[in-house]
């Protein structure tokens, strides 16, 4: 599904991503964890496509193809998807105008055909009453005034309306309380399918209690530096980052 | 520059999609102006004697004046004798009773424009009275309107039939010598609309006039009257695009609104003149004085403008809040791509107790262009209780255009309530990438972010104008982040 190679990135002349290789076949869950500055962010945002994130070595391949010319625009429409850390705000947009444009904007560039506003509300309402997410809420604009567990469910919610191939979740954890997580890693689990990945970033180990990776990765310094199961994870909360993988930084 | 910007760039210098012109030929007044150009202009429209007295009274006045020059926008002086002052269709002297007997080529202009008159009859109900290089012609839904006693015609044709309500109200809302450009217009105005709702009529539909510039040179002096009796309601839009060319266009309409008690009036504009090359040439001068007056008590006018075009936009729509109760509305658009520069605002003159208005003003600037929202709200000493809330928000696309909000305020009550906000915001990289990772092009992603912006005023919107102008923003600022 995710093949990543020696890839090096760097943000505004600094080198942020140094040689990080990385293969998650479809149907697994992968956490990478990792410190502070470790380039979590930057690999989300590298695999997504943003501009400024420039690779410099190495290379993404997704389901075979190079992704590093791609604009974000057509990665996401060949299946991939980032769930925000801090979703944006759009004011005066209504999150179904921004969710309906999301989704027949992927399929123009798919050569599929637009819904229409009568199957397109009616794929929301369904979708959205298995995340609890109310009518109201759809009509709001996109993330004006949401709590952070209502822009995350939001973040679930279009996730499951685009059917990515390759989900990656950049530190959905943060800003949630114990509820709020549940019911997120709850909408994400019922995503779990043969055919889709997930790339699960992540400080800290809790949300993996709820969204059970397959493999873990720890992250320091611009590469993946450990590689294991989901007890990894536990033996990084009782010990710390600094004992498990040495002086990596 | 990143990949994202060049491209982005490359989108900013996309040409005008309305630039062709129609080869219909015009019959001109002489170049230049002078009395002998103003007895024309009235001797072609077979005008009374006492119409002509008032343009030349209001030419002999202009030509003592000076152009008003506190403005935001920069522009290489106009001379004035370079331009013609009247052009019309050839078809003008034998008038189409129907479409049919339109020149194919002028339907095949509106085709372009996407808006058959033939289509707009049957699918909107919307009458039209379409302006085509100064002359109207066609007009349609005329018997509907008359059965409830609604007048709406080219004001040439008012002139004719209804000499005496044109006397009693034209130049009583913007008086000839209010300014220069109003001036001028009033020695040379060539068409423009009037509308008359007879008291307690409730116009069954809305009035809509689509203004085009089409002959090269030619200044358009629009002239539109309308006029709601006692508790009657009008709706009125004004939309309009333009060809491509490459000289200056000068353009100074004046539209003059009279509410009288209890009356309503809702006036809308969309205009998309051609703005210019993506360096600022060849586009159309807009110098236009609209305003209106509310003369009776409870009456209301609302204005409600997107302005996308022209290279300078200089408009201040107005009321005069007169009576009491009564209430003006501001609701504007104004977008600001490449060289565009745009000063526009309005005046709320506050003279009747317990008036009150609403000003909401979004401006956007995108390229190397400058926008600013100019306001006053003035109180006048009898207007006991008062009311003023505005809101202005100027929203940059890029790093070299600019946003600026002059408001006056002067109260002279001190019972009266005026308040003001401001914002300026910025379409910010990481709301774009979060539209783009979404499969939302950057194209589309603008226009949804600037949309949302602008919702407040596009609500205000008859529906079918709405979804005109939400498309209108979109074009307007295609690719313009960067």
């Amino acid at each position: 599904m995710l093949e990543i190679n020696g890839l090096h990135v760097s943000v505004q002349g600094k080198d942020i991503l140094k040689g990080l290789s990385l293969t998650v076949p479809p149907g697994e869950v992968h956490a990478i964890m990792g410190p502070n500055g470790a380039g979590k962010s930057t690999t989300s945002y590298t695999l997504a496509g943003r501009d400024g994130y420039d690779v410099t070595r190495g290379s993404i391949r997704f389901k075979g193809e190079d992704m590093v010319p791609l604009p974000p625009e057509e990665r996401a429409a060949k299946g991939i998807f980032l769930a925000f850390q801090y979703p944006l705000e759009i004011p005066g947009v209504s999150t179904l105008t921004f969710l309906k444009s999301a989704v027949n904007a992927q399929a123009r560039l798919r050569g599929e055909k637009e819904l229409d506003a009568v199957q397109f509300l009616k794929l929301v309402r369904e979708t959205a009453k298995g995340l609890n997410i109310s009518e109201e809420m759809l009509k709001r604009p996109l993330n004006v005034g949401f709590s952070g567990g209502e822009k995350k469910r939001n973040e679930v919610l279009q996730m499951a309306l685009l059917k990515p191939t390759l989900a990656i979740l950049d530190e959905t954890d943060s800003g949630l309380d114990i509820d709020a997580m549940k019911l997120v890693a709850e909408g994400v689990n019922a995503l779990r399918a043969p055919d889709r990945s997930f790339l699960v970033i992540t400080h800290y180990q809790r949300l993996l209690d709820y969204i059970v990776p397959d493999h873990i990765h720890i992250l320091a310094d611009g590469r993946i530096v450990k590689s294991g199961d989901k007890s990894l994870a536990l033996q990084l909360e009782e010990q710390g980052y600094d004992a498990v993988i040495g002086k990596a930084a | 520059m990143s990949q994202q910007a060049e491209t982005l760039q490359e989108l900013t210098d996309s040409k005008y999609k309305y630039g062709f012109v129609t080869d219909i030929e015009s019959e001109f007044a002489p170049k230049g102006l002078n009395e002998e150009i103003v007895r024309f202009i009235s001797k072609k429209k077979n005008e009374p004697g006492w119409m002509l007295e008032w343009r030349l009274d209001a030419y002999r006045r202009w030509l003592a004046m000076t152009e008003p020059t506190w403005a935001r926008v920069d522009y290489p002086p106009v001379d004035f004798q370079d331009f013609y002052y009247f052009a019309a269709p050839k078809s003008d002297s034998d008038k189409p009773k129907s479409l049919d007997e339109v020149d194919p080529e002028l339907l095949k202009t509106y085709e372009k424009l996407g808006i058959p008159l033939s289509e707009q009859k049957m699918l909107t109900g919307v009458a039209v009275d379409a302006v085509f290089d100064s002359v109207s012609v066609a007009t349609t839904f005329k018997a509907k309107l008359e059965e409830v006693g609604v007048i709406f015609c080219p004001l040439s044709e008012a002139l004719a039939k209804h000499p005496e309500l044109v006397r009693k109200y034209l130049g009583t809302v913007v008086p000839a010598t209010d300014n220069y450009y109003a001036t001028l217009n009033s020695a040379v105005f060539s068409e423009g609309s009037f509308v008359y709702v007879p008291e307690g009529v409730r116009c069954p539909m809305e009035l809509s006039t689509y203004f085009r510039i089409n002959a090269l040179n030619t200044g358009q002096f629009e002239r539109t009257l309308i006029i709601a009796e006692k508790n009657s309601y009008v709706s009125y839009l004004e939309g309009c695009t333009a060809p491509m060319r490459d000289e200056n266009q000068l353009h100074a309409a004046v539209v003059e609104l009279v509410a009288l008690e209890g009356a309503e009036i809702k006036y809308s504009t969309v205009q998309n003149w051609y703005p210019g090359d993506e360096n600022g040439k060849g586009g159309i001068y807009n110098f236009v004085t609209k305003r209106g007056d509310c003369r009776g008590d409870d009456s209301k006018i609302s204005w409600t403008q997107v302005e996308t075009g022209s290279a300078i936009t200089w408009k201040y729509p107005s009321c005069i809040l007169r009576g009491d109760n009564s209430v003006g509305e501001f609701y504007s658009i104004a977008i600001a791509n490449n060289c565009q520069q745009a000063d526009t605002g309005t005046k709320m003159i506050h003279l009747g107790k317990n008036t009150k208005s609403r000003i909401i003003s979004k401006g956007i600037s995108a390229g190397r262009a400058q926008n600013t929202y100019r306001g006053l709200v003035n109180m006048h000493a009898r207007a006991e209780g008062a009311r003023n809330f505005t809101q202005c928000d100027s929203l940059l696309l890029g790093s070299r255009c600019g946003a600026h909000t002059v408001p006056y305020i002067e109260s002279h009550n001190p019972s009266a309530i005026v308040e003001h906000e401001a914002t300026t915001s910025k379409i910010s990289d990481d709301q774009l990438f979060y539209c783009l990772s979404r499969g939302i092009g950057t194209e589309e992603a603008v226009a949804l972010i600037v949309n949302g912006f602008c919702r407040e005023v596009l609500q205000q919107l008859p529906m079918e104008f709405a979804v005109e102008a939400q498309k209108l923003v979109g074009i307007s600022l295609e690719g313009s982040v960067g």
